[in-house]
């Protein structure tokens, strides 16, 4: 369970991509989450308001896209996307496989933003990590 | 706006260069995992006191959450040993072995081992750089472990079965936790131990010696 700590790697990582961006508002964030990462999606959504308070996405959603694991399997000559992580089988002809494809990720796919028209406010430099409130927020 | 980024991206970053300076270096770096009170701390006790007496050169670093006791317990086999107090944390991150091997003189090592905290849940997401994971399963825990942490015994090189001399006072079902190690990890190599009697060590240094070879040939 270090959910937390992974929220807090979210948030810094989508600021600094911000940084020097005029945003208005953050409506979402991606997350795209292996089967076999260990993560699970309620202790993320639990953190998310409390780790993004005082942030540029405060206030923001977030998205977790599941990814099943996916082994290839020698026999069949297929890529084969199982149900669970008990049992590395070939669902159809139930070989053991090696090789699994999908199911370790954990990365932050997109964030769904809304520009700020207002240029009067926004001087943040490249690169600049640094949290700025959007204008009025 | 796109970002494809690893959540853990500044870990990996890290790990990849403790990767290439143990490469560089040589050596073997072992991570050991398990749950709390798998054996971990008496597998090294006995692993480097081994591998000393045959002239191996070795170094350990034990993550706890707090105490330095398993530092100072396996600092009496002579090997160099530091602690890295978590506080609190439930796992090492490739920053803190970083910081922790300062001052010692990779190159003159065969083996570095890192003791993870015992948690068999968050340790599997973190890369330590390290060249082989090692996921401990006791016989006093359970034949189905395998089944309930799979991404941790997914996620290692090789699995060792504990205590291998009280399996029968636990009525430990061999097969059965074969069969579920393989079933979650195919073709995983798989020990079976005891630190006490110290059965199954000749086939452990065996491996380490071997995996040590390979590494160095890669690196």
């Amino acid at each position: 369970m270090h959910e937390l700590s992974i929220v807090y790697s979210v948030v810094s990582s989508a600021t600094e991509a911000l940084a020097g961006r005029k945003v208005a508002k953050v409506n979402s964030v991606l997350l795209r989450v292996g089967a076999l990462s260990g993560i699970m999606e309620d202790p993320l959504q639990f953190c998310w308001g409390l780790a993004t308070a005082g942030t540029l996405l405060a206030g923001s959603g977030l998205v977790v896209e599941r990814v099943p694991v996916t082994v290839r399997c020698r026999p069949c000559g297929e890529d084969m996307a199982l149900d669970g992580v008990q049992s590395f089988r070939c669902p159809r002809c139930g070989t053991l496989s090696l090789e699994v494809l999908k199911g370790r990720e954990l990365e932050i796919v997109s964030l769904e933003i809304e520009e700020d028209g207002d240029d009067a406010h926004s001087g943040v430099a490249p690169g600049d990590s640094e949290k700025e409130r959007p204008a009025g927020g | 706006m796109e970002l494809r980024q690893g959540i853990l991206k500044k870990n990996d970053l890290l790990a990849a260069d403790l990767r290439a300076r143990f490469g560089a270096a040589g050596l073997l770096t072992v991570n050991l995992v398990s749950s709390p009170g798998a054996g971990k701390t008496a597998l090294l006790e006995r692993t480097l006191r081994e591998l000393r007496q045959t002239g191996g050169r070795v170094a350990a670093l034990v993550g706890d959450l707090e105490t330095d006791n398993d530092a100072r317990r396996l600092a009496m086999s002579g090997a160099p040993v530091r602690q890295i107090q978590t506080h609190g944390c439930c796992h090492l991150e490739a920053e803190m072995i970083g910081r922790h091997l300062e001052g010692w003189a990779l190159d003159q090592l065969d083996y570095l081992f890192i003791e993870n905290v015992g948690n068999l849940v968050c340790p599997a997401s973190y890369d330590l750089g390290e060249g082989l994971r090692v996921a401990i399963l006791s016989v006093t825990e359970g034949e189905d472990k395998p089944l309930k942490y799979p991404a941790m015994f997914n996620s290692a090189d090789v699995a060792v079965i504990s205590k291998t001399d009280l399996a029968a006072a636990c009525e430990f079902d061999r097969d059965t936790a074969l069969r579920n190690i393989r079933e979650i990890r195919p073709g995983v190599e798989i020990l079976e131990t005891s630190s006490k009697s110290g059965a199954g060590f000749a086939a452990w240094f065996e491996l380490l010696a071997r995996r040590r070879k390979t590494a160095a040939a890669a690196g």
